[in-house]
């Protein structure tokens, strides 16, 4: 248990380290080092006590539920392979911290770094150790995303925004297709647990959704490890600081993608079309890569593409599908992650302390940095693949297997060769790289003198050159029982017998290895002269680059095909979108009638009401005369509007729904008022009607007019038909019978609003909220505009007539405007409350309830503003609504919160009846508390969106005195 | 009855279609509101047309949920009242505010060209 919660510690360090580091100053260089240099430390102790148990072949895993509805569990896994992984991910981590310590500017936001640096080392660790696929697409997707904020550190510089994107786009857009890979895995096998996916090998091999879940996998794994044909980001991915580069670059998140296709190999390979794909993109990789390698002239650009070969030499292995390929492939995998991360420190620290990373400008650096070109020189030997070194080792390994294998296919046949000649490719870069920097003559006009690094930043590289040494000296004694634990994980009861040794006789492989040095090194002196002025790139090929064509095909997508699309099928005017929404509806309304075989009943005249038909006959009218007074008149639009809305309003009443006709008629209310505030501030119209309307204008009103039938008389038979279908049995039953026994209220419909469905009322509320302070917020910054600022025209006319009234003064009848109707509005505020408090209490029984009481006591607050105006009311009133609406959603949360404490789930309501003396017997539903919040709600939202309107007309006197100083200055 | 309703619901959605396809923003919002009434009639007669059966039951015993109005589509017609207004009233700022900033109150934020 212990070991499973370590397990857990391991993914927490690093994050908790990052929000740490983040939170550090800026200058805090050392102590960022120390923070995590400690957490690396930590996390890199853990995973070497794990060594013991996993050395007796036990698996630890620490498996916690999460959303197990959907198979998804937070499984923390680690095996032998995992561990392997683990102890390079924290032991280079730890390195790299330290050399960065030393290697970044004091000028450098050091927090950024460090806080990234460490986020991106638990993503990694969660992808080795993660125990669920699911899980391990998200840790995929974390490194894709650290990796591009790592890449795109010096973010002032283009070239490092650009190649992060890049980055980005490539393994981010990778890991999508893994996820859909994984979820067809999960599928086949029936669980996303990692244990029971590398148990059912043959089911998934045998499935016919095989073939599209490997190459979707696939794409997800060659674009994280930079294989052909996606290998484009790695080299621009080097404009990120070197630490950076040593750590994604050799040892985590390139060998991401390697790592998931060994963890895998087990299930998918040993296919044709396993060894096809990755086999071909292997090879292609390892070649190209070598390839391209020799001819960059950027220390960095070529230890680069010799990963992106190094890479494909790996790929190559796990195509191959013989346990001993596999050996070799993990076996390489730490061997590459050791003399590569040295040499990225190398190159670091060389253009740390020449300037420069140019190999045509550097030369000759042995006699001013003798300990760090040995060293160097060391890990490029390994990286040549020279006996006695760690990289020889595998290499040989590669080269025999490239030997044992016969699939028959001209892929199996070239393999030697394309071995061979690789390897000659990487002596020849290899070489390059030393004899290039540290030897020939002295070096001219660098920018700065070189000298040697202080002795910190060497550290790292001398003890990873040790190791690459050591291992390649006497590797089964080194590295013999650490990799048999990684490879028994991977292969399980196929781990065949290999032997570690460094002498394997004369045989095939051998030769091969000495064709590569001698080979290699003919080709670096045929080259040398070449190569010492060639511009950056291999010729030729110079112009192919992957990159170009990418960043092609990203423009045509998202910038001309996007333009083309917007001129040709787009519109920047409303009307259209509009006409083309309701036609789209129409149609969307009317296909399933068409495809039902829909018949038009005969419509029944079976209860028909005169009363009702009237009252109806002047609703329509109402509609129709809003609908033609609105452009011209919009007052009396306005009011049909209302009388639309009353009609409405008196239909809730006709058929039984008493809190519908009481919510409408409020609401109506405030709707009036809050348009008449509106109206003030519309442009005025012209009184004259203008006829010279031209013809494609009266085609769209045409058009506009037959759409606006259509529409109608297809809602009015579909809700005829609907209205007339008998009903079918409704959840609503359910309501009704336990509105009583459960919800405590005999009002069913404010029992469903605060008791059954009360998350959609916290819902709907919470709506509320936000568009009264979006209201409240537009309008804090409005401008009236210009011809809206001055005195209203009916302020004039009775100023004009207090003007010429001799015992007048200006502003007298404007004072006393709607003096009786004030006075009694006034009055009727303590009654208005009365009400609202009314309808409040006794909501849960009768009609009534929050949302109406709600309204009602805005509706007496506004009251108040229209007879006295708003700073007669603010003199006397502090309204707050803000706090209205904050104290009502807290109120409703809380209650819901509240059911916590008993254990049961939120907004569990809770009800008794409780006797009040000489008043009532009460019902103290907690439901009822919940409706207090909805009901402070209401009233804040409403009152606040009223007012804001209201507030308008305090700013144009403001507006008006700005313009008239204005006027006067100009 | 059913009738009566269904073309008055019609003709509440003939005169808010035919106003939100108008150019001046008034017009829209005075067709957004008669919309809202449609639909949410149309909500509410899902429920069927009952008369003098309102939902509020007598109190304690069982219930016999045929005799009663259906309170589910009034559930939600209510909230849908009360979000109704909210959006007109935000609507009836964006108005208000891009009038003062375009200086227009067509739809588009500018005059048509003739």
């Amino acid at each position: 248990m212990t070991e499973a919660n370590l397990l857990l510690l391991l993914i927490v360090l690093p994050f908790m380290g990052s929000v740490l580091a983040s939170m550090l100053p800026g200058s805090a260089r050392n102590s960022e080092a120390w923070l995590s240099g400690g957490i690396t430390l930590a996390a890199f102790a853990i995973a070497v006590s794990f060594f013991p148990t996993l050395a007796q072949g036990e698996v630890i895993s620490r498996p916690v539920e999460w959303l197990p509805e959907y198979g998804l569990s937070f499984t923390l896994r680690m095996d032998g392979f995992a561990w392997l992984f683990t102890m390079l991910i924290t032991g280079i981590g730890f390195l790299v911290v330290l050399y960065a310590r030393y290697y970044m500017s004091p000028k450098d936001p050091i927090p950024r770094f460090f806080s990234f640096l460490l986020a991106f080392m638990g993503a990694m660790q969660g992808v080795v150790i993660s125990g669920n696929l699911i899980l391990l697409a998200i840790f995929w997707e974390l490194t894709s995303i650290f990796s591009f904020l790592l890449i795109g550190y010096w973010h002032h510089n283009q070239a490092a925004r650009d190649g992060a994107r890049m980055a980005l786009t490539l393994t981010g857009g990778g890991g999508l297709c893994l996820l859909v890979g994984l979820v067809m895995i999960g599928h086949m096998v029936g669980s996303y647990e990692l244990d029971d996916v590398l148990a059912s090998g043959n089911l998934i091999r045998e499935h016919d959704l095989y073939a599209p879940a490997l190459i979707l996998i696939l794409l997800g794994a060659l674009t994280k490890s930079a294989q052909f044909p996606f290998h484009f980001w790695l080299p621009n991915a080097m404009a990120a600081p070197t630490p950076v580069s040593a750590y994604l670059h050799s040892a985590t998140m390139v060998k991401a993608g390697v790592f998931l296709l060994a963890r895998l190999w087990p299930v998918l390979s040993g296919t044709d079309e396993w060894f096809l794909i990755v086999g071909f993109a292997g090879m292609s990789t390892l070649l190209l890569g070598a390839f391209f390698a020799i001819f960059q002239q950027d220390l960095k650009g070529l230890l680069a593409y010799s990963t992106i070969s190094h890479l494909g030499l790996i790929t190559t292995l796990l195509s191959l599908g013989s346990p001993l390929a596999a050996v070799a492939a993990i076996f390489h995998m730490i061997n590459h992650a050791t003399f590569k991360a040295s040499l990225f420190m190398a190159a670091g620290i060389i253009d740390h302390e020449a300037g420069t990373r140019d190999m045509r400008r550097l030369s000759g650096l042995f006699s001013f940095m003798p300990f760090t070109a040995t060293l160097a020189m060391v890990a490029g030997a390994a990286m040549a693949g020279v006996p006695l070194l760690n990289g020889f080792l595998s290499k040989e390994m590669f080269f025999a297997e490239t030997l044992e294998q016969h699939h028959g296919s001209l892929l199996d046949g070239v393999a030697p060769y394309v071995a061979t000649i690789a390897g000659a490719f990487a002596v020849t870069y290899s070489v390059r790289f030393i004899h290039t920097v540290f030897f020939g003559p002295k070096p001219v006009d660098l920018p700065r003198i070189p000298h040697e690094p202080p002795h910190w930043m060497r550290r790292p590289i001398e003890f990873l050159v040790l190791m690459c040494l050591i291992v390649g000296i006497v590797p089964g004694l080194t590295i013999g029982p650490y990799l048999d634990v990684g490879v028994r994980a991977v292969l399980g009861s196929r781990t065949p017998e290999y032997s570690l040794a460094v002498w394997h006789g004369f045989n095939t492989p051998m030769l091969m290895s000495v064709i590569a040095l001698v080979g290699g090194l003919l080709i670096y002196l045929a080259l040398q002269r070449y190569l010492a002025r060639s511009v950056d790139g291999a010729p030729y090929l110079r112009n192919l680059k992957g990159q170009r064509i990418f960043e092609r095909i990203l423009v045509t997508i998202s910038w001309r095909m996007a333009r083309w699309a917007e001129a040709n099928f787009g519109t920047r005017r409303l009307q259209p979108q509009l006409r083309l929404v309701v036609f789209l509806a129409f149609i969307a309304g009317l296909w399933p009638l068409f495809r039902g075989g829909f018949q038009l009943e005969l419509p029944r005249l079976a209860g028909f009401d005169p009363v009702f038909a009237a009252i109806w006959f002047v609703g329509i009218i109402c509609a129709l005369g809003a609908a033609y007074q609105a452009k011209y008149h919009r007052l009396a639009a306005l009011v049909l509007m209302g009388g639309a809305g009353i009609v409405t309003c008196i239909t809730f009443v006709w058929f039984s729904a008493p809190d519908l006709a009481v919510t409408q008629l409020l609401v109506e209310i405030v709707t009036t008022v809050l348009i008449l505030l509106g109206l003030r501030w519309l442009p005025k119209r012209l009184e004259a009607v203008d006829n010279s309307v031209t013809a494609p204008a009266r085609m769209r009103r045409h058009r506009d007019f037959i759409l606006a039938m259509v529409s109608g008389a297809g809602m009015a038979v579909l809700a005829y038909t609907m209205m007339t279908t008998p009903m079918p049995e409704t959840i609503s039953d359910f309501f009704m019978t336990r509105a009583y026994s459960e919800g405590g209220g005999t009002n069913v419909v404010n029992v469903i609003l605060v008791d059954f469905r009360g998350f959609d009322t916290l819902g709907e509320i919470t709506v509320l909220g936000i568009v009264a302070l979006t209201v409240f917020a537009l309008l804090r910054r409005f401008r009236p505009a210009f011809d809206s600022i001055g005195v209203t025209e009916q302020q004039r006319i009775q100023n004009e007539f207090d003007d010429a009234a001799a015992d007048r003064e200006i502003g007298a009848t404007v004072r006393d405007y709607l003096m009786v109707p004030s006075v009694i509005m006034q009055w009727m505020f303590p009654v208005i409350i009365t009400i609202s408090a009314y309808l409040f209490l006794r909501g849960h029984d009768l009609p009534g309830g929050g949302f109406a009481a709600g309204i009602a006591l805005a509706i007496g607050f506004l009251l108040q503003y229209l007879a006295g105006g708003t700073r007669w009311v603010e003199d006397r009133l502090r309204i707050l609504p803000v706090k209205w609406i904050g104290f009502g959603l807290l109120i409703a949360a809380f209650t819901g919160m509240g059911s916590w404490l008993f254990g049961f789930p939120f907004l569990t309501s809770f009800f008794r009846y409780v006797e009040i003396p000489y008043i009532a017997k009460m019902p103290a539903a907690s439901a009822l508390l919940f409706d207090l919040g909805v009901f402070g709600l209401v009233v804040g939202a409403t009152v606040l969106m009223l007012i804001a309107i209201a507030h308008q007309s305090i700013r144009s006197h403001r507006a008006r005195a700005v313009e008239a100083a204005r006027a006067e200055e100009g | 009855m059913e009738l009566v309703l269904a073309l008055g619901i019609g003709f509440l959605v003939s005169s808010g279609v035919w106003l939100i396809l108008r150019p001046r923003t008034y017009q829209v919002i005075i067709g957004l509101s008669l919309l809202s009434y449609a639909v949410n009639l149309f909500i509410f007669s899902m429920g069927r047309l009952v008369v003098d059966r309102p939902p509020v039951l007598p109190g304690a015993g069982t219930v016999d949920p045929a005799a009663y109005a259906d309170p589910l589509p009034q559930a939600l017609v209510l909230t849908a009242i009360v979000i109704g207004f909210a959006t007109t009233a935000l609507f009836l700022v964006v108005l208000l505010a891009a009038r003062g900033l375009t200086g227009t109150d067509h739809v588009d934020g500018r005059e048509p060209e003739r």
